[in-house]
C-alpha cells in the first residue's frame, strides 16, 4: 500500500464515520489479487520444477517444501529458529528505536547536536550491514551479541533520519498555538512535536523494521551457531536440501510480512491515518 | 486606563536581502471589552503587530504594555486564532484541542473537558466534540480554534484573519457567529483584515494603517447599533468612509 503525507488542510465535511461495506469490499478484492499472482508465481515455479530439467533435490517441489515445513514445524525446530531470529531481531530494532528517534529529535532541535552527527550519519548510513559481519565478528564473536549489533547498526540510520525530518516538518503553527497556551518545552515535546512528527517516526520503524530483517538473516548466516532462519539455511547447504532453505525463506517471508501488515499497518490506521495526517493512496 | 497601550512599536526583519520594516511606529490604546479591528493593505505589517502584541515577534522599537505591564514573550493572558485551518492539532479531537491550554494549566481531566464542552457549545459545535479536524469543515475548524483560545479564559483575544479563507457565506455566519461570542463574553478583542466590510460590521474602532512600512494613519469609531445590518445606510457610509482612507492610501504610495 502506498502511503501520501497529507499536508494541506482537509476542507470537506466528511461523516464521522467513514463507511465500512464499500472499504471492505475493496480490501476483499485486492487480497483476491494478491492471491492470484502468488499462486500464479508459485504454479510457474512448480511446473519448471516438474519438468524434470533440474534435479530434484536443488529444485524440489511445492509438496516437497511444504512437507518439510511441516515436519520442521512439528518438531519444533522451525519455532526455535525463528524465535532466536525473533529475539535478535527484536532487541536490534528496540535499541535502535532508543537510540535513533531522541537522536533524530536532538538533531532537528538543536544545530550543534545535527553539525556534530549528521556527517557522521551520512558516512555510516550507506555502508551496508552485510560488509560489517565479518568485523564485527572479530571484535565480538559468533553468537548473539554480534548479530544484535548488527541488527542494531542496520535500523537505526533510518530511525535518526526519519525522526529527523519529521520533527523539522512539524508545522511552525503547532508549536506558536501550543506555546500560546501555555506548553512549556517538556510539554512541547511529548503534546506536539511526538504526536505532530509521528508520520515520520512511522515511517521510520518501518524502514528500520525493514532493514533490520533483511540484515538479521545475512548476519546469522555468518555469525549465529546452531540457531536462527539465517543459520539454518546457510547450515542445509552443507547437505544440498534446497528444502529446507525454501522452507525457511517461505517462513521469513511470512513473518515480514505479519510484521509490515499487523504491526505496523495497524499501528499507521489507529494513529496517523485516524488523524488525518496520513491517507492511502486512492485506487 | 487603557487595557493596552501600543506605544510607538515598530519591527524591521532581518532577511538576506537586507533589512524589512515590518511596522514603524505604531501607537494606539485600547479598553477593556472593545473590538478593535486592523485594516490595512497587504504587506502594511497588520500580522508583523499582532505577532508583537502575541509576544511571538519582540519589537525593535517601541514597547506594548498589557494591564500596565510590559510584554514580553507569549502568555496566557492572550489566545490567539491564525488564518490558517492547520492550526489545530490533527491528533486531537475537537474537544481535545480544545482543553489543551486547561492541560497546559494543569487542571484535571474531568473538569478541563467540561469547560472545553461549553465552550464548544459556544460556537455551536458540542455534537462535534469526538470529531477529529479532518472530519470538520474549514468555518468549523476555524470554531474550534476560537474555541481553543477562549477555553483557558485569556484577557485578550487576537485574531489574524481568521476568516479570510472561508467563502463569502460561511464566512458571514462565521462573523455572526464572533459577534455573539463577543457579546457573550465580554474578550477584548482584537481582529486583523483587510475585508472593510467585515471591520464595520464587528468593530467598535478601526485602525487604519497605511500601505508598507505600516503606521497608524486613522482610527475611526464606529458607533452603529448592534446587531448591525450590512445594507443600512449608515454601515455603507462607514465603509466607504474606510475604503477613503485606504484608497487615499493606496495612491499616495504609487
Ligand atoms: N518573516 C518575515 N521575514 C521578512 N520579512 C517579512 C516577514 N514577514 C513579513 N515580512 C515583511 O514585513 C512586511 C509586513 O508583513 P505582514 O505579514 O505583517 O503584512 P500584513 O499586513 O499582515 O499583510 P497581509 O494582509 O498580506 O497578511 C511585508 O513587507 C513583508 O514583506
Ligand atoms: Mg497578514
Amino acid at each position: 500500500m502506498t502511503m501520501v503525507a497529507q499536508t494541506g488542510a482537509n476542507t470537506g465535511v466528511q461523516g464521522n464515520k467513514t463507511p465500512d461495506p464499500a472499504k471492505r469490499a475493496a480490501s476483499w478484492r485486492a487480497v483476491r489479487r494478491a492471491a492470484i499472482t502468488i499462486g500464479l508465481a508459485l504454479a510457474t515455479y512448480e511446473l519448471i520444477a516438474r519438468t524434470g530439467s533440474f534435479p530434484r533435490a536443488l529444485l524440489p517441489t511445492l509438496p516437497m517444501i511444504v512437507r518439510t515445513l511441516f515436519a520442521m514445524l512439528l518438531d519444533g525446530s522451525m519455532l526455535m529458529h525463528s524465535l532466536y531470529t525473533l529475539y535478535r531481531v527484536l532487541f536490534g530494532f528496540f535499541l535502535a528505536m532508543v537510540v535513533g528517534i531522541p537522536l533524530g529529535i536532538l538533531m532537528a532541535r538543536f544545530r550543534r547536536v545535527e553539525q556534530f552527527f549528521l556527517p557522521l550519519v551520512s558516512a555510516l548510513m550507506p555502508i551496508p550491514s552485510f560488509a560489517l559481519v565479518p568485523l564485527f565478528m572479530l571484535w565480538f564473536g559468533i553468537g548473539n551479541l554480534t548479530t544484535i549489533i548488527i541488527v542494531f547498526y542496520a535500523a537505526t540510520f533510518p530511525m535518526i533520519f526519519n525522526t529527523w525530518s519529521g520533527v523539522r516538518s512539524v508545522n511552525p503553527l503547532w508549536l506558536r498555538a501550543a506555546g500560546a497556551m501555555g506548553a512549556d518545552e517538556h510539554k512541547l515535546f511529548w503534546k506536539v512535536i511526538i504526536p505532530g512528527a509521528s508520520p515520520f517516526i512511522i515511517t521510520g520503524m518501518r524502514q528500520s523494521f525493514l532493514r533490520a530483517w533483511i540484515a538479521v538473516v545475512g548476519a546469522e548466516m555468518i555469525a549465529a551457531s546452531n540457531w536462527g532462519l539465517g543459520w539454518v539455511i546457510f547450515d542445509a547447504k552443507e547437505f544440498l536440501n534446497a528444502d529446507i532453505m525454501l522452507a525457511s525463506l517461505a517462513v521469513i517471508g511470512f513473518i515480514g510480512f505479519a510484521f509490515e501488515r499487523l504491526v505496523f499497518g495497524s499501528l499507521e490506521r489507529n494513529t496517523v491515518m485516524r488523524w488525518g495526517m496520513m491517507r492511502s493512496a486512492k485506487s | 486606563m487603557p487595557l493596552i497601550e501600543v506605544k510607538d512599536v515598530s519591527l524591521a526583519y532581518d532577511t538576506p536581502a537586507g533589512r524589512v520594516q515590518g511596522v514603524l511606529g505604531a501607537t494606539f490604546n485600547m479598553e477593556e471589552s472593545e473590538f478593535l479591528c486592523l485594516v490595512g493593505p497587504s504587506g502594511c505589517g497588520k500580522s508583523t503587530l499582532l505577532n508583537i502584541i502575541a509576544g511571538f515577534l519582540t519589537p525593535t522599537g517601541g514597547e506594548i504594555l498589557i494591564g500596565g505591564k510590559k510584554v514580553s514573550g507569549h502568555g496566557m493572558d492572550r489566545g490567539v486564532v491564525f488564518q490558517d485551518f492547520a492550526q489545530l492539532f490533527p491528533w486531537r479531537t475537537a474537544l481535545g484541542n480544545v482543553a489543551f491550554g486547561l492541560e497546559m494549566k494543569g487542571i484535571g481531566k474531568e473538569e478541563r473537558e467540561e469547560i472545553a464542552l461549553q465552550q464548544l457549545k459556544l460556537v455551536k459545535l458540542e455534537k462535534f466534540a469526538n470529531s477529529y479536524p479532518h472530519h470538520l469543515s474549514g468555518g468549523m475548524q476555524q470554531r474550534v480554534a476560537i474555541a481553543r483560545a477562549l477555553a483557558y479564559n485569556p484577557a485578550v483575544l487576537l485574531m489574524d484573519e481568521p476568516f479570510a479563507a472561508l467563502d463569502a457565506m460561511t464566512r458571514d455566519d462565521m462573523q455572526r457567529l464572533l459577534a455573539d461570542v463577543w457579546k457573550t463574553t465580554g474578550k477584548t478583542i482584537i481582529y486583523v483584515t483587510h475585508n472593510v466590510a467585515e471591520a464595520v460590521y464587528l468593530a467598535d474602532r478601526v485602525i487604519v494603517m497605511t500601505p508598507h512600512p505600516g503606521t497608524v494613519k486613522a482610527e475611526i469609531p464606529i458607533t452603529l447599533p448592534r446587531p448591525r445590518d450590512p445594507l443600512s445606510v449608515e454601515f455603507l457610509d462607514h465603509q466607504k468612509q474606510l475604503l477613503n482612507y485606504l484608497g487615499q492610501g493606496t495612491s499616495k504610495a504609487a
